[in-house]
C-alpha cells in the first residue's frame, strides 16, 4: 500500500526513466507517484528528434505508456511550499508531497544576436519546434533551386538540427563559432575530417564565425556573419547549446552555470527535494546528455527506496551516426590529463581518424577520438582506465581483446561484462536479441551490438554456425554453395557438402534454398522427401492429422462470386470455416485424399495456393485506400494486390507477412509486418522487420516518401537480401536485430548499394516473378504428384478411421484423439 | 503374412500409410540404401494417424522418421523415440517378396 507520495516536475526523458525506475525497485509499493508535464504530449525520444523529419509522426518517438504513475499532461507545477510540502499546479490543484523530484530539463540557448525573433528564426528541441521550421520552410516563396538555412551552431545538436533541414529540403549553412566543428567532442584533426565528409552531403560549414545580425529582406532572412559573408536564408536555426530551465523558484542554491545545485546524491539543501537531468547542477556542473540524466535518476530511485547510492560520475562518451558519418569521442579525449601521450593515426584517403590517448606510461588508455569510422568504439570505450591491450598501439594494431569483467559495456543501461556474460553463462542469453532482452544491453544507441557477439564468442557459447549433425555450413553458407555450383538436389548437396541422409532440419532448409533458387515445383522429385509437414501436402496440418486449405486472396479484395465458390466448397467438404488474420478465410478439416477434390474446384474457379502452408509470402494485409476511404492519401489495396502478386510463392527462411495502409491512421497495422508500407502524402514510407507474435517488434523506417516503382526496388533488394543471409527459421525481425551494423548497415546495403549487390537482387527476383505458377494447379496437372494425395496406399479412397468429427456452433470440428493408446 | 503394396509404389524417403484387415495403419518407408520398414502410424504424441507423413532422414547414422506434428525422432529399426526414452511404437516385421511388400 502507498504512503508516501512523490511528486515529480516536468516529463521528459529523465522525468520519464525516474518513473520507470522507481517502479522497478519499489517492490513494496511504498510511494504513489504523481508527474506534472508542462507538454500537452508525453514524453518523447528527443535525442531521436532529427528522425521526426522522415514520417512526422510524433507516436514514431514515444518512449512507451507510463505505468504505475499518475500523469497530469498539460499542467506546470506553478509554486512550491517547501515548508508545507505541496505543490500547486497551474489548474490549481495542490498535491502534497513526500520526496519532491524536479526534472524540468533545459532552454535552448539563443544567443544575442539582433534579429533573432524574426519570423523564420526557430530554436531546436522540441517536435513543435520541428513542425514550426517546416511551416516556415513550406511558406518560403523560393521556388527555383533548394531552400537554404542557416544553423548557429556546429556542435552535435547544431549537425543534428542540419540534418533535419536536410530532411526538409533544406541546403543548411552551418556556423560556428569555434574553431572546428563539434568543439566539445572532436579534436582539430579529426573535426577536420568531419568537415570534408559532411561537405560532400550538401552543407556548408562556416567555423570561427558567428551571426552579427538577421535581417529581413522582403520576405528572405539575411544573416550578416562576423567574417564578412552574407549568406540569403530561408530559415535559421538557433542550435546553440541549452541552460538549465529553474523558472520554478524554489528559493533554492543554483549553480555557478544555473541548474538547481545538488550533492552527488541529486539532492538540493532541502533533503526532501531532489534534481536530476539538465536542471540540474551536479556538484556545479550541467549535463546536457541523457545518459548522465539517467544515471541520476537511477540515483534518486534509489535514495527513495532507502539505499544509499551516489551519482557514479558521467561517461560523456558519444557514439552517433551524423549525416551518415560515424562520430565517436570517449574517456579523456581531449587529452587534458598530466603527461597523456596520444597516438593519430590520420588517413585522409580512406576518409578515417582515429586518436588514442593513452597515460604517460602508455600503459593506461585514456580516451578517444575516432571519426568516420567508430567500429573500434564498443571495444574501446569500456577499456577506459584500464590497461593498453598489447597490439593497439602498433600500426594498424586492432582491439583482439578480452575486456574486465567490471568494465561497462552499455553505457546507455549501465549493463557491465560480468552481468552479460552470468546471463550468458547461465545459459539464459544464447543470442544477441536474448541478452538484449535479458540485461537491457544493446537497446539504447546499440553501438555495442558488435560487443555482445563478442562476448558470446567469449563465453564458448556462440552458437556452432552448422545447420545440423549433416552440415558444418551456415544457411547462409549453403545458400552461396548452392547458388554458386547450381546444385539441384538434396542428395548432391549432403555428398559433396555434408554427411548422412538428412534430417528435418536440413531436408526443409535445403529445399526452400532450392526453391528461392527456383527450381521447379517444390514437389518435383526427390525435393517432395525434403518437404516439411506443410508443404509436403500444401495445406496445413491440424491437429488430428487433416489439413486445413487457405485460397490467395490478394490484398483481402474478393468478389462475391469467388466469396460463394469458398462457402459451396466448404459445404460440399463439410469443412470448418474461419476468417484469419491475414483478411482470407481458411478451411479446416480436409482428408489427404480430398486436398485434390477441393483444389480442383477452388483452381477451376480462379483461385491458388495461398502459401499459407509454406516459409513464404502470406499475405499483403491492406485497408481500403483512396478507393473508399475518406481519409486515405493512395491506393493501399491497389499496392497490397500488385506486391501479393509479385511476391506469391517467394520461398524464404521464414515465413513473410507484409500489409499496406493507406494513411498514418495505420489500418493495416504495416508496421506489425516484416515489410509494411504506409502512404504518405508524397508516396510511401517502407518498414521492415517487424513482427506481432511472441515477440513483437514494430517494423523500423528503411526508406520514405518513395514513388511506388523505387518502393518496389527497394522491396525486391529487402526480400532477397533477407534470403540470402538469413539463418534458417529467422524472421526479418531478429535477423535485422542481429545483423551487424543494424538498420543503418541494411540501409546501406538496400539503398546505397554498398555491397554492389543490388542488381543481382532484382535480376534474382525479376526470375521469381518471371517463373512463378501455381504450385496447386502444379500438382492436379500431374499424374505422379496427384497420386501422393492418397490415404492408404493398399486402400485408396478409404477414409481414415481414426478421424471423426463432432459439432459445435453449427460447423464440424475434430474429436479430441485419445492419447497415446488409440492404435491398440 | 499380409501384402502391403508393390516396393515400386514407393519412393525414397517418402513413407506411405496402409491399412490393416484389422482396421490398424502401418507406415511403410524405403530408406536411401534401398531398406524397406514399417512401423505403427499413429504418433503417440499427437494420437494422430500421420508418422508416414514425416521427413525421413538419420540421427546419428540411424534411420529415422521424424514426427510431422511434434517433430519427435523415431527410429525405423527398432521404433524407439529418440526425443523421449518413455515412448515408442511397434516395428512391424517386413519383408520384398516377387516385388511386394509384405508384413511378415
Amino acid at each position: 500500500m502507498s504512503t508516501r507520495t512523490l511528486v515529480v516536475v516536468g516529463h521528459g526523458m529523465v522525468g520519464h526513466r525516474l518513473v520507470e525506475a522507481l517502479r522497478a525497485k519499489d517492490v513494496d509499493d511504498q510511494w504513489r507517484i504523481v508527474v506534472f508535464g508542462e507538454e500537452a504530449r508525453p514524453a518523447y525520444d528527443r535525442v531521436a528528434l532529427s528522425s521526426y523529419v522522415d514520417t512526422w509522426r510524433a507516436e514514431d518517438l514515444e518512449l512507451g505508456p507510463l505505468e504505475g504513475a499518475d500523469l497530469r499532461l498539460g499542467d506546470a507545477v506553478v509554486s512550491v511550499d517547501r515548508d508545507r510540502r505541496v505543490v500547486t499546479s497551474a489548474s490549481g490543484a495542490e498535491v502534497s508531497y513526500d520526496a519532491l523530484v524536479l526534472a524540468t530539463g533545459s532552454v535552448p540557448f539563443v544567443p544575442p544576436v539582433p534579429g533573432r525573433d524574426l519570423p523564420g528564426c526557430h530554436v531546436y528541441r522540441t517536435i513543435e519546434d520541428l513542425d514550426a521550421i517546416k511551416a516556415t520552410v513550406d511558406r518560403s516563396t523560393r521556388r527555383i533551386g533548394r531552400h537554404s538555412g542557416m544553423v548557429l551552431g556546429g556542435g552535435l545538436l547544431g549537425l543534428e538540427a542540419a540534418n533535419a533541414l536536410r530532411g526538409m529540403g533544406v541546403s543548411p549553412h552551418v556556423v560556428e563559432l569555434a574553431p572546428r566543428l563539434m568543439p566539445i567532442q572532436v579534436d582539430e584533426g579529426g573535426a577536420g575530417l568531419l568537415k570534408r565528409l559532411v561537405e560532400k552531403l550538401d552543407l556548408t560549414v562556416h567555423t570561427g564565425t558567428s551571426a552579427s545580425s538577421i535581417e529581413l529582406d522582403g520576405d528572405r532572412l539575411i544573416a550578416k556573419l562576423t567574417n564578412g559573408l552574407e549568406l540569403d536564408l530561408d530559415v535559421v536555426v538557433f542550435s546553440a547549446g541549452i541552460r538549465p530551465r529553474t523558472d520554478l523558484d524554489l528559493g533554492l542554491p543554483l549553480g555557478p552555470r544555473g541548474g538547481y545545485l545538488v550533492d552527488d546524491a541529486c539532492r538540493t539543501s532541502d533533503p526532501n527535494v531532489y534534481a536530476i537531468g539538465e536542471c540540474a547542477s551536479i556538484e556545479g556542473t550541467v549535463y546536457g546528455l541523457v545518459a548522465p540524466g539517467y544515471s541520476m535518476a537511477e540515483v534518486v530511485a534509489d535514495q527513495l527506496c532507502g539505499a544509499a547510492s551516489v551519482f557514479p560520475g558521467a561517461d560523456t562518451s558519444t557514439k552517433l551516426k551524423l549525416l551518415g558519418v560515424d562520430v565517436a569521442s570517449f574517456g579523456d579525449a581531449h587529452a587534458t590529463t598530466e603527461g597523456a601521450l596520444e597516438v593519430v593515426v590520420n588517413n585522409a584517403v580512406a576518409g578515417t581518424y582515429s586518436k588514442l590517448v593513452v597515460s604517460d606510461d602508455a600503459k593506461t588508455l585514456l580516451g578517444g577520438i575516432l571519426v568516420g569510422d567508430a567500429s573500434q568504439y564498443a571495444m574501446l570505450r569500456p577499456l577506459v582506465g584500464k590497461d593498453v591491450p598489447a597490439g593497439l598501439l602498433e600500426p594498424g594494431g586492432s582491439a583482439e581483446l578480452s575486456l574486465p569483467p567490471d568494465a561497462q559495456v552499455c553505457s546507455c543501461h549501465a549493463v557491465t561484462k560480468q552481468t552479460i556474460t552470468d546471463a550468458i553463462c547461465a545459459g539464459v542469453c544464447t543470442d544477441v536479441p536474448t541478452i538484449k532482452a535479458c540485461t537491457k544491453a544493446g537497446t539504447g544507441c546499440g553501438s555495442c551490438v558488435p560487443m555482445l557477439k563478442q562476448l558470446l564468442t567469449e563465453c564458448g557459447v556462440e552458437q556452432s554456425k552448422a545447420l545440423c549433425e549433416h552440415f558444418d555450413h551456415s544457411r547462409a553458407e549453403l545458400f552461396e554453395i548452392v547458388r554458386a555450383t547450381r546444385i539441384t538436389s538434396f542428395t548432391e548437396l549432403v555428398g559433396k557438402h555434408g554427411r548422412g541422409r538428412g534430417c528435418d532440419i536440413c531436408k526443409p532448409a535445403v529445399a526452400s534454398i532450392l526453391a528461392s533458387l527456383g527450381n521447379g515445383h517444390v514437389l518435383g522429385g526427390e525435393q517432395a522427401t525434403l518437404q516439411d509437414t506443410n508443404d509436403r501436402f500444401l495445406a496445413n496440418m491440424q491437429r488430428n492429422g487433416t489439413y486445413s486449405v487457405v485460397p490467395r486472396i490478394p490484398g483481402g479484395e474478393i468478389t462475391p462470386q469467388k466469396l460463394i465458390v469458398i462457402g459451396e466448397v466448404a459445404r460440399d467438404f463439410g469443412l470448418y470455416t474461419k476468417i484469419t488474420g491475414g483478411q482470407r478465410i481458411d478451411l479446416f478439416g480436409a482428408t489427404v485424399d480430398q486436398l485434390p477434390e477441393i483444389w480442383r474446384r477452388l483452381v477451376d474457379a480462379g483461385f491458388e495456393s495461398g502459401h499459407a502452408y509454406g516459409k513464404a509470402l502470406r499475405t499483403v494485409k491492406s485497408c481500403v485506400g483512396t478507393t473508399w476511404c475518406r481519409y486515405g492519401v493512395q491506393d493501399s489495396v491497389g499496392l497490397a494486390i500488385e506486391l501479393e502478386l509479385r511476391y506469391r510463392g517467394l520461398r524464404s527462411p521464414h515465413k513473410l507477412k507484409s500489409a499496406v495502409s493507406g494513411c498514418a491512421r495505420e489500418c493495416a497495422e504495416a508496421r506489425g509486418k516484416d515489410f509494411g508500407i504506409i502512404a504518405t502524402e508524397n508516396g510511401w514510407n517502407l518498414y521492415v522487420g517487424g513482427n506481432g507474435g511472441f515477440t513483437p517488434r514494430h517494423a523500423d523506417l528503411l526508406v520514405s516518401d518513395v514513388d511506388t516503382e523505387s518502393l518496389i526496388k527497394y522491396i525486391d533488394r529487402f526480400l532477397m537480401f533477407y534470403i540470402r543471409t538469413a539463418d534458417r527459421l529467422q524472421r526479418t525481425s531478429a535477423w535485422l536485430e542481429g545483423l551487424d551494423g543494424g538498420l543503418e548497415h541494411l540501409r546501406e546495403v538496400i539503398v546505397d548499394d554498398s555491397l554492389g549487390i543490388c542488381a543481382d537482387l532484382e535480376a534474382a527476383m525479376a526470375a521469381h516473378v518471371e517463373d512463378y505458377a501455381d504450385e496447386w494447379r502444379g500438382v492436379l496437372e500431374d499424374p505422379e504428384k496427384l497420386a501422393r494425395f492418397q490415404s492408404f496406399v493398399n486402400a485408396p479412397g478409404t477414409p481414415d478411421p481414426t478421424i471423426s468429427f463432432r459439432e459445435e456452433r453449427g460447423q464440424r470440428v475434430p474429436v479430441l484423439l485419445g492419447i497415446p493408446e488409440v492404435a491398440q | 503374412m499380409t501384402p502391403v503394396c508393390e516396393l515400386s509404389a514407393l519412393r525414397p524417403e517418402q513413407g506411405v500409410a496402409a491399412l490393416l484387415p484389422d482396421g490398424s495403419q502401418v507406415a511403410v518407408f524405403l530408406t536411401f540404401d534401398g531398406s524397406v520398414h514399417a512401423l505403427d502410424n499413429i504418433d503417440p504424441f499427437s494420437g494422430a494417424a500421420v508418422l508416414a507423413r514425416g521427413i525421413v532422414g538419420d540421427r546419428g547414422g540411424r534411420p529415422v522418421v521424424v514426427s510431422p506434428v511434434y517433430k519427435q525422432a523415431f527410429d525405423l529399426t527398432t521404433g524407439a523415440c529418440l526425443d523421449s526414452p518413455d515412448h515408442s511404437v511397434a516395428v512391424h516385421p517386413v519383408r520384398v517378396r516377387d516385388g511386394v511388400v509384405e508384413l511378415t
